[in-house]
């Protein structure tokens, strides 16, 4: 039974696709995260939750009966007016504060948006049905969910389309002024109230993006936000604040070792290994950081 | 004077506190009224079957109230339940029941929802001698502690699907069979799983894939494609009502062919709602269904309890309200045998029960579970797009035929 993937080189196919696929969807979030904490200096504990709360708006409309997949166009715009607003109510009194406030800022957060979830939506799990069938490749020994390849593609052309707007848009060209010295863009005219409340909300708009891809490839449940905050939490630390590429490859590199993990160590390690392997990056970095020291001395 | 008036506020307040806790130690039977306690989760993430549970004990309250009470020592009793939102959280839940037996003098409890609770709770029950009949906590550990006060009317989780892998090896030609099987890492499924391994050892069968799935996971891809490499003749599935819902969709979406799918906590994950005709074939472990025929002269029968409990509450009962009205009639049962209401010999006479209720026959065994009534498995089946729960074993109550094996994706349409 050991090992089993070996045995099978179409596991191996399987899992490898299986991996990316997610991961793409994780580095997603992840890349809110990681926008947020550079320009704002915040872990927003609440990310998760976040992406649970645009699930919800998908899974709303799959109820109304329209196809949750538009969810992925109506949900990051109530969620960036949701961010905005979190922004103006409880965020902007910590942005300045050392990160330990906007943490347990954030986590007050996180505990509010659950109890409500719970209160509007229930507390039961649901799933939204996308209908989109399975892609069979090599003879029907892989399968792939459209579902799966669909999020991964909408993933990907929101990432590419943010990428852009961040370069090219005045409020982009802001938003990576403030992240490189707020103080400076401020003295240069940039209105940084603005660009912190606007982060927010383009955060907030990712996560609702992934929620609502998340609603018809997963299950949907109040209280399982923080396992995606934990996990980009993983993906921004493996990759460094501010740099998309390596946001999208640790998210994929993430999803592959996860998979992996799952076939050789067993499920019930696959988590922990992904925890594994953090420690194993931070103690890493802190190694290579202190020889670093060193040198300056 | 200024010390007198402050002695005598004292002296005052001393004897209200002495008053009012002699009148909270008898608050057990308060004038014709017997007082239940029960901490239940009404919000957090067990609210909706904390609401299936209470209206479950509601329901029993009103129509034992209603048909003449309970009798003790000639005098007609009416039951009252003090309730407490325990948040579905463990610590709370503790606090509370301490709580209702310490400062409301509760003298007989009531169970909460779901194993975890359950194990907060019966430390404390235990402690102060109060008898608890509970109707949600399943998980083998609760009767191998060797509590004395706490009863369940429901079958431990070891015996969920059990009854699955006989079929399994029946459906074989009594030859023994290759199990996979994933469970998710918590109390309560990992019992169901020790259920399942002691079938495969009394049948010889074989365990090929066994993977425990970590509490945050809603991702089974892994395990499926094992199963789809591996091929076994029966997949079972427990992990609450996530793992139900995302075995199904995953099962569908990787067109995964197993000749036999059991799983628990279906009817919880409303599946055959949520994922239509994608969950057809799949075999549920339940408490209980409407269409057993169990009989007892309050409820009269599943199907009337089903129509009342409808007309009352809008909704069709799931089991964990059938189980939870079961258990004030055990109680009803114990204190007219008793004849008393003191606890130790109402314990002593829940300890010996024997009798039917519609939800099944209870009998306790020496840990404290019910040892009377067996599982039983409902199978999904469809008309078109509306499916439907029809009990298949054991083939005592079995209203429709097992359908095996599940025909291949590519066949269904």
């Amino acid at each position: 039974m050991d090992f089993l993937i070996f045995k099978a080189p179409m596991l191996m196919v399987q899992a490898s696709l299986d991996g990316i696929l997610l991961g793409i969807l994780f580095a997603l979030i992840a890349y809110g995260m990681a926008l947020q904490w550079g320009v704002m200096n915040i872990i927003n504990i609440a990310q998760g939750d976040l992406v649970i709360l645009g699930g919800y708006i998908a899974y709303t409309m799959y109820l109304a009966g329209i196809h949750p997949a538009w969810g992925v166009i109506v949900s990051p715009i109530i969620m960036f007016f949701v961010g905005w607003a979190l922004y103006k109510l409880v965020i902007n009194k910590v942005v300045d504060r050392d990160l330990f406030i906007s943490i347990l800022a954030t986590f007050g957060i996180a505990i509010v948006f659950q109890q409500l979830m719970n209160f509007i939506f229930g507390a039961d799990v649901v799933v939204a049905q996308s209908e989109y069938g399975t892609t069979m490749l090599f003879d029907n020994s892989v399968t792939l969910p459209n579902s799966k390849i669909f999020s991964a593609f909408i993933s990907v052309l929101y990432a590419i389309g943010l990428v852009i707007y961040m370069k090219k848009s005045r409020l982009g060209r802001a938003i990576r002024a403030t992240a490189q010295n707020a103080r400076a863009a401020k003295i240069l005219g940039v209105d940084t109230e603005k660009v912190y409340a606007a982060t927010f909300g383009i955060n907030a708009a990712l996560c609702g993006i992934a929620g609502a891809l998340i609603s018809i490839t997963l299950t949907l449940h109040p209280y399982v936000g923080l396992p995606y905050t934990v996990r980009s939490f993983m993906i921004v630390i493996v990759a460094g604040l501010g740099n998309l590429p390596a946001v999208a490859v640790s998210g994929m590199g993430l999803g592959l070792f996860e998979e992996f993990a799952d076939y050789i160590l067993g499920t019930e390690f696959r988590i922990g290994a992904v925890f594994m392997l953090l420690v194993f990056i931070l103690v890493y970095r802190r190694f290579k950081l202190s020889k670093k020291r060193e040198y300056l001395k | 004077m200024n010390k007198l008036v402050k002695i005598f506020t004292i002296f005052i307040s001393a004897i209200t506190i002495t008053l009012a806790s002699i009148s909270s130690s008898f608050a057990k039977v308060e004038g014709e009224y017997i007082v239940l306690g029960s901490a239940i989760s009404l919000t957090g993430k067990y609210s909706s079957n904390g609401v299936h549970t209470q209206n479950g004990y509601n329901m029993a309250v009103e129509r034992i109230n209603n048909m003449g009470g309970v009798t003790v020592g000639g005098k007609s009793y009416k039951f009252e339940i003090i309730y407490y939102d325990d948040e579905s959280n463990p610590k709370r839940a503790a606090q509370l029941a301490e709580r209702l037996i310490k400062q409301d003098g509760v003298h007989y409890m009531l169970g909460p929802y779901s194993s975890g609770l359950t194990k907060a709770i019966a430390p404390v029950t235990e402690k102060y001698k109060i008898p608890m009949v509970e109707a949600n906590g399943a998980s083998r550990s609760l009767f191998t502690k060797g509590y004395k006060y706490l009863f369940a009317v429901l079958s431990p989780a070891n015996q969920y699907l059990e009854v699955a892998i006989d079929l399994a090896v029946e459906k074989n030609g009594g030859k023994p069979v290759r199990i996979a099987q994933a469970f998710e890492q918590d109390a309560f499924s990992q019992d169901v799983r020790l259920g399942i391994l002691d079938a495969a050892k009394r049948t010889g069968s074989e365990i090929i894939i066994d993977d425990k799935l970590p509490k945050e996971l809603n991702d089974m891809a892994a395990t499926l494609a094992k199963v789809k490499a591996t091929k076994p003749d029966v997949l079972v599935v427990s992990g609450h009502t996530k793992g139900a819902l995302t075995a199904i969709r995953q099962i569908s979406e990787m067109k995964v062919d197993v000749p036999m799918l059991a799983m628990t906590h279906c009817d919880a994950a409303k599946l055959s709602k949520q994922h239509g005709k994608k969950s057809e074939y799949a075999l549920c472990a339940s408490q209980w269904h409407k269409n057993l025929s169990y009989k007892d002269k309050f409820f009269g029968s599943g199907k009337k309890y089903d129509k009342d409990f409808k007309k009352e509450f809008g909704y069709a009962p799931p089991y964990q309200s059938a189980e939870s009205s079961a258990a004030l009639l055990v109680f009803k049962d114990a204190f007219e045998r008793a004849n008393s209401f003191d606890r130790d010999k109402v314990r002593d006479a829940l300890k010996t029960t024997e009798m039917q209720t519609f939800y099944g026959n209870i009998k306790f065994g020496p840990g404290g579970q019910n040892v009377a009534k067996p599982m039983i498995l409902f199978q999904v089946r469809c008309k078109g797009d509306a499916c439907e729960n029809k009990v298949v074993a054991p083939t005592k109550w079995a209203s429709d035929k097992f359908y095996h094996p599940i025909p291949k994706w590519s066949e269904r349409s």
